[in-house]
């Protein structure tokens, strides 16, 4: 990596929040969000958009955030594990995780709640077929999946009963 | 990284001369390919031109004559938001299989055709569907088939300062449909073994009076077999017909062996992917007329 020359300015909003930074033109928004925002819930695996660690929405698309320069997200909406929980209380897919057990040493549980909940708000009845394709990009070492589809399948139903009350 | 610069230029007269003042430019639309070759070190451009700012790079639209995809449209825009599914369903299951969820909210088409990947899922999936490429560039703009615009991995046929704008597909009548299969080790994110696209036209009668089979993963590039598209046209898909077009398509065949099979595995796969894709594609055609 070569020592960036010269920065540029950016501004965006980073869950909910205007937000300004400076970036070098080839910081990528994984790096931006940990080292210059201190958002270190993004967790950075693989840096080459296999594993699903760093997924964050863009504009409400889910991406590998390792695969997204920082520069590019000028006047976008970022969303980061850090919004997830409103007010100190979980996310569904927080809570359900926890119930179910799934996740162990916790590296990928950040990108697997950014991209559950971005499932559920795209389908909020997904078949576990549906879940296992769309979570096929967040690698878990420890749990070996199966809690996590549970608690995503779960989360996915109180969330249709809680719109339904 | 090497990038000295980014640029999100707003049109294309702004990108032309981004891509044509000698500095080392490359083209950004979902980074996918790009980013990733430059942490790898494969790539090493100085500039970095971001595409998606540009309304027809990114631009899906539907006239009576045909479909056209801006080259930086995401694959999951073109999945869910366009009505590209319901006109190309083989080239949609190609797009899908790219990947995963957060790379298809990145990954384009134009990106997946340029990078030219002997494996690349939707370039037999436009290949079968006889799409075109809209290019512009320093001696202004111009169209060629996707079969003749990649020339070997890693290869196409851009020249310097050229540009891939578009992805034309000719709007299909309600007797023809597509069909994309590929097999792959794992059923998810992996590279193909081989993929076929495959897309016919059938009369009121089933006779198949036009086809287009595009094989993958078996040459240096996607081929287009014109010899088994041949076989099929004026026949009504009966036994003899496929047999001919698969022997084709293991005729065209040139594979390499490699971690995910060997030559003579590839070649036995890529016939029978070929039958399989000649019987969706025509299920689809009955199925819609029915």
């Amino acid at each position: 990596m070569n020592k960036p020359l010269n920065k540029m300015a950016v501004q965006a909003t980073i869950n909910g929040e205007p937000t300004a930074f400076l970036c070098s033109p080839g910081q990528v928004l994984a790096d931006v969000l940990r080292d210059e925002l201190e958002l270190i819930g993004t967790k950075i695996g693989c840096n080459t958009g296999d594993c699903g660690a760093c997924s964050v929405l863009v504009n409400d698309r889910l991406v590998c955030a390792c695969l997204v320069l920082a520069a590019e997200v000028e006047g976008q909406a970022v969303q980061t594990i850090e919004g997830v929980a409103e007010g100190g209380v979980l996310h569904p897919v927080q809570h359900k995780l926890l119930e179910h057990a799934g996740l162990q040493c916790g590296i990928c549980t950040p990108g697997v709640v950014i991209a559950a909940k971005a499932l559920i708000e795209h389908n909020p009845n997904p078949t576990e077929e549906q879940a296992r394709y769309w979570l096929a990009g967040n690698l878990c070492r420890c749990t070996g999946y199966d809690k996590i589809i549970r608690a995503v399948l779960d989360a996915a139903q109180q969330m249709r009963e809680d719109a339904a009350v | 990284m090497s990038i000295q610069e980014f640029v999100a230029p707003h049109s294309l007269s702004e990108a032309k001369s981004l891509l044509a003042d000698g500095a080392m430019a490359s083209v950004l639309a979902g980074g996918t390919d790009l980013l990733v070759g430059v942490r790898l070190g494969t790539r090493s451009p100085e500039r970095v031109v971001d595409l998606k700012k540009i309304p027809e790079l990114t631009a899906i639209s539907v006239d009576a004559e045909a479909l056209h995809i801006g080259a930086a449209a995401s694959a999951f825009s073109i999945l869910h938001d366009s009505d590209v599914p319901s006109f190309f369903p083989g080239f949609a299951e190609a797009l899908d299989l790219i990947g995963s969820t957060q790379i298809q909210g990145r990954c384009s088409a134009g990106g997946n055709l340029c990078n030219a990947s002997p494996a690349a899922d939707s370039i037999p999936a436009l290949i079968a569907n006889g799409a075109q490429c809209v290019i512009t560039g320093p001696a202004g703009d111009h169209q060629m088939p996707v079969e003749d615009f990649v020339l070997g991995p890693s290869k196409n046929a851009l020249k310097e300062g050229e540009l891939l704008v578009a992805l034309i597909l000719p709007r299909p009548s309600s007797q023809t449909a597509d069909a994309y299969l590929r097999l792959t080790p794992r059923t998810e994110m992996d590279i193909a073994v081989a993929g076929v696209g495959v897309s016919l036209t059938l009369d009121g009668e089933g006779t198949c009076t036009a086809a287009r089979v595009s094989i993958g993963a078996v040459a240096p590039t996607a081929l287009l077999v014109e010899a088994a598209g041949a076989a099929l046209i004026g026949t009504q898909l009966e036994a003899t017909a496929i047999e001919a077009a698969v022997a084709a398509a293991r005729e065209a065949a040139c594979p390499i062996s490699d971690k995910r099979g060997t030559a003579e595995y590839r070649t036995h796969v890529v016939g029978v992917l070929v039958a399989r894709a000649i019987a969706q594609a025509q299920a689809r055609i009955v199925e819609a007329s029915s």
